[in-house]
């Protein structure tokens, strides 16, 4: 069950994964929950409280009210499903692709206007092993 | 007998939907992705399809992690546009076709693919912005729907070839349908993109080219892509373009390429956009 997939070695990205899902499922049940406005309201009123209402850990709460969405990938969140969370927030996928990267997103609106992230460099986990020294 | 005319691919990108809903589609970042589609739009009002067999994905929408079928027909007589989180977008509700979409799942459980049925499900961007981006901004949209959902969100998903083949599968169903009906095909998704995580913003225009430019006389080549290949070079929700195979494997073996669109941006998005019609 845990032996290597052939896109493990594929760099920034977390593909969704029996491993994902299982550890996932009640934090992108929450996700889910926010399709409903009246959920959306008592999420927005109160994350902590609506969150302790989920069978989900500490460190996926935690990384929801810090809207750490590197942190929710890496603790089972699809992506599709934590894009509930940010059109609660009023904020658009590009908004968070940018938070993710690490860049403004100014900074990443530009990348993609010049064509995007280029696949040079960032095919292969050992390409961004050397970059990083 | 239903005849299948023609195959229409084409991205889904919920910031289209959001342009086209707020009228931003001249403005200077989208009017060069919309005018791709200006011919579309006439092409269609000449065809007058009855039918759209429309394959797409579904975004944690309809499906949740509770159940997450693999390919899911829709058998509906109506659907209604989803709630995605920021309110349901202001398009027409959806028509089915329930004649021919339970001929079809009967037909192509028949041959071994063994779809899920579904008689009730809100339909999202990933259906709706693909009838916009053709059909324009109608007070209903101009022919039905059978709503068709490929899971492409929990791995292990289907592969390009078990894509093609259900392909021919759905075409035998349609050519065997017993009313004359003008069907289309359409697959969704892509092109490269990738929405996630620090390599977020993943765009190769060579490798979605050269998708393009096969999709028509060499798809031999498209159908061996294994998975993983699509997520190194197209990004990992480049993996949406397994659903153009669906619509690749109805057609003839033969066709003829009637119209091409490729943009980059739309958001974080590659779009492109083909029109196959059947025969040379």
């Amino acid at each position: 069950m845990t032996k290597s997939r052939p896109y493990d070695d594929v760099p920034g990205t977390t593909v969704f994964d029996e491993r994902m899902s299982r550890k996932g499922y009640h934090l992108n049940q929450f996700c889910m929950s926010l399709m409903k406005p009246e959920n959306r309201d008592r999420f927005k009123s109160d994350n902590r409280g609506y969150l302790d209402d989920w069978k989900m850990t500490e460190d996926q709460k935690q990384a929801v009210i810090d809207r750490d969405y590197n942190r929710m990938l890496s603790l089972g969140g699809n992506i599709y499903f934590l894009a509930k969370i940010f059109s609660c927030d009023g904020l658009s996928f590009q908004y968070a692709a940018s938070t993710m990267t690490g860049v403004s997103e100014d900074e990443y609106l530009k990348m993609m206007l010049a064509g995007g992230r280029s696949p040079d460099g960032n095919r292969y986990k050992h390409e961004w092993d050397k970059s990083n020294g | 007998m239903a005849r299948l005319t023609a195959g229409v691919a084409t991205s889904h990108v919920p910031a289209v939907g959001r342009a086209i809903d707020t009228g931003q589609t001249q403005n200077d970042y989208w009017k060069p992705m919309f005018d791709g589609f200006d011919f579309s739009k006439k092409w269609e009002e000449s065809e007058k399809p009855d039918v759209v067999f429309l394959v797409y994905n579904d975004h944690a929408t309809a499906f949740s992690l509770d159940f997450i079928p693999t390919f899911a027909i829709g058998v509906a007589e109506d659907y209604a546009v989803a709630d995605e989180g920021f309110g349901p977008r202001p398009v027409p509700p959806v028509e089915g076709h329930a004649d021919l979409a339970w001929h079809i799942a009967g037909s192509v459980i028949q041959q071994d693919f063994d779809l899920t049925v579904v008689n009730k499900m809100d339909l999202d961007h990933g259906l709706t912005v693909p009838l916009s981006l053709m059909f324009g901004q109608p007070e209903r949209w101009p022919c039905k729907v059978i709503p068709f959902a490929v899971n492409v969100v929990q791995y292990p998903v289907p592969s390009g070839r078990r894509c093609y083949n259900l392909g021919k599968a759905i075409r035998k169903a349609i050519d065997s349908f017993d009313q004359d009906l003008n069907v289309q095909i359409w697959g969704t998704g892509g092109m490269s993109h990738q929405l996630q995580g620090p390599r977020a913003g993943l765009i190769n225009q060579p490798w979605d080219q050269a998708f393009l430019n096969d999709i028509g006389d060499n798809v031999d080549r498209l159908v061996g892509i294994p998975p993983e290949e699509y997520i190194r070079e197209a990004g990992s929700e480049g993996i949406e373009l397994v659903m153009w195979l669906i619509m690749r494997g109805a057609l003839d073996d033969q066709v003829t390429e009637v119209h091409r669109h490729y943009h980059v941006p739309a958001s974080n998005t590659a779009i492109g956009h083909i029109i196959l019609k059947n025969g040379k």
